[in-house]
């Protein structure tokens, strides 16, 4: 086992596919025991940041050490040390559940009984279906299997690819609560996921965006360095509402967030009062304005029009 | 009830697939010109929902209305009737953007006038003009579901199925999405939408929650907030969904 206090240590990583820059210049470090997220939409380049990490593409350019493993000259080394999910389902279909977990076992020369303590609470959920094909699984138990084949041979890192897309709200809270399980086991997590939300639920994000990384850090201090103020305004006819407050001079941005709007402006210019007078004079006459906190979301959108400008 | 006022009427649809029940008597009216959520956990039944009322499955009995037609027997009139995109199926990835127009437009019996017409609108409305010959693989995700979503209303239809339409997508294109959806609801168009952001569920005028097969809430957000006692529309449906037994 490396001896860094680092489990991925990625400098200057470039990978293109003909003109598309799927990668540039990516840089970043994951701390053994944390769970890391990249967290950006379809196309920002996270399955192919993760396909390098797991040895199974060659950056361009960069380096990229794994648990002190480089993943181009050490990565037969490498393959042993790390469960891999990828975000298509990639077990065998044909296989039953109990065939595809002893498979994975096999080649890694792992003993089902020796680690099962780490897949107990995901696998008995589908040991009913034990003698089932993994093709004809529903998605979650697809997932679930696809997650107990990955960490059979206990993994030093986890690499999920976006384990949660298309998943329902109560699943992806029941799929985070697992991982934090497995971070207390001692596993790094590096997980991609498109859901902003799940950020707070992870020790460290990357935003990432056209192959860049916007931001690295806690949640929290992503969010303190959120640059503008930030009010939640809740009005009817909110599409109008958001043109008009686009207008105001010291209003940077309006952004529909659910039942309301999120107004970012220059701190320190402007009241809750200012902007709810402002609104009445337009004709809206009962919206109700606080103070608000910025969330992951807020940032990821500030970040991407400052890298679009 | 005046049957006009409404783009859907479903009373007592049930689906079974051999001992398993689907859909199990769910009653729902979606309004002309509404934004209806169609929300629920992974396998509570939505999908099937959705292909029996795109005329697409037929349902085991109930009372079930799109568009006027009934879908057990005028199938072949609802489907013209409605759009439909999917996050996963929307436009064919080998053709230009103006050959999607011009296939799906040739499908609902458009006129070679009115496909050329509608095009440079749609186009012209999302400011991608330029795009026009251009292979929708080589586009990023974002330009192609809103093309997507452009493509499916093209014919006019009475009722757009939108099926997680916003999946993986940017938080910016996201909210740009909504604002379509917002557009089309305003011109008449009824849409049908379902999406696991919870944030989006507060988008839609009205809100139907699923879990295992029957409707287990249906309201305004801001009612069913009240009647659930949650802040949020996710309080909501994890209060709601937490209850299944039919989870995937």
């Amino acid at each position: 086992m490396g001896t860094s206090e680092y489990a991925i240590e990625c400098a200057s990583i470039s990978k293109s596919y003909g003109k598309v820059k799927a990668l540039q210049e990516l840089s970043f470090s994951v701390k053994k025991g944390e769970i890391f997220g990249f967290i950006g939409p379809d196309g920002a380049g996270k399955t192919t940041l993760f396909r390098i990490l797991t040895t199974l593409l060659l950056p361009d350019t960069g380096t990229a050490l794994v648990d002190g493993l480089d993943v181009v000259k050490d990565y037969k080394a490498l393959r042993r040390i790390l469960g891999y999910m990828p975000g298509r389902f990639s077990l065998y279909q044909d296989l039953t559940v109990e065939e595809n977990l002893q498979f994975f076992a096999g080649i890694f020369q792992a003993d089902i009984r020796e680690n099962y303590y780490l897949i107990r609470d995901i696998y008995e959920q589908i040991a009913p279906f034990a003698k089932r094909k993994a093709g004809k699984l529903s998605g979650g138990m697809k997932q679930k299997l696809a997650l107990s084949c990955a960490l059979i041979h206990k993994p030093v890192v986890l690499v999920l690819d976006e384990p949660t897309t298309g998943v329902d709200a109560v699943s992806r809270r029941e799929f985070w609560e697992m991982l934090i399980r497995l971070k207390n086991d001692g596993i790094t997590i590096v997980v991609a996921t498109p859901y902003m939300d799940e950020a707070t639920l992870c020790d460290r994000v990357a935003l990432i965006q056209h192959g860049r990384i916007l931001a690295t850090d806690t949640p929290q201090a992503i969010t303190n360095a959120f640059p503008w103020q930030l009010f939640e305004v809740k009005s009817t006819d909110t599409l109008n509402m958001i043109n008009l407050l686009k207008q105001h001079p010291e209003v940077h941005n309006a952004d529909m967030f659910g039942e309301t709007v999120h107004v970012s402006v220059k701190p320190g210019r402007i009241s809750a009062d200012d902007l709810f007078s402002y609104l009445q004079e337009h004709g809206h006459l009962q919206s109700e304005i606080i103070q608000g906190n910025p969330g992951i979301e807020d940032c990821f959108i500030d970040l991407m029009r400052m890298t679009n400008e | 009830m005046n049957s006009a006022a409404y783009a859907i009427e479903a009373q007592n649809l049930v689906k079974r697939f051999g001992s398993f029940t689907a859909n199990d008597n769910l009653s729902f009216f979606v309004k002309k010109g509404e934004i209806f959520g169609f929300l629920g956990a992974n396998g509570a039944g939505k999908t099937t929902a959705i292909r029996i009322l795109c005329g697409l499955s037929k349902p085991t009995s109930g009372k079930i209305s799109v568009a006027g037609f009934n879908v057990f027997t005028q199938a072949e009139k609802i489907k013209q009737r409605i759009g439909y995109m999917s996050q996963r199926f929307s436009l064919y990835e080998d053709l230009t953007v103006a050959e999607n127009f011009r296939f799906y437009g040739g499908i609902y019996g458009m006129s070679r006038d009115q496909i050329r017409q509608k095009t440079e609108e749609m186009l012209g409305k999302l400011n991608i003009a330029e795009l026009r010959d251009t292979i929708i693989a080589s586009l990023p995700l974002g330009i192609r579901q809103k093309l997507a979503f452009s493509v499916a209303i093209m014919h006019s239809p009475e009722i757009v199925f939108l099926d997680e339409p916003t999946g993986g997508v940017d938080p910016i294109t996201r909210r740009q999405f909504w604002e379509m959806i917002y557009q089309a609801a305003a011109s008449g168009i009824t849409v049908f939408v379902t999406t696991h952001y919870m944030d989006e569920a507060e988008y839609c005028h009205r809100i139907s929650i699923m879990v295992d097969g029957r409707i287990e809430a249906l309201g305004t957000p801001a009612e069913l907030k009240a009647v659930h006692h949650a802040l949020s529309m996710n309080d909501v449906f994890i209060k709601l969904a937490r209850k299944a037994v039919n989870k995937e």
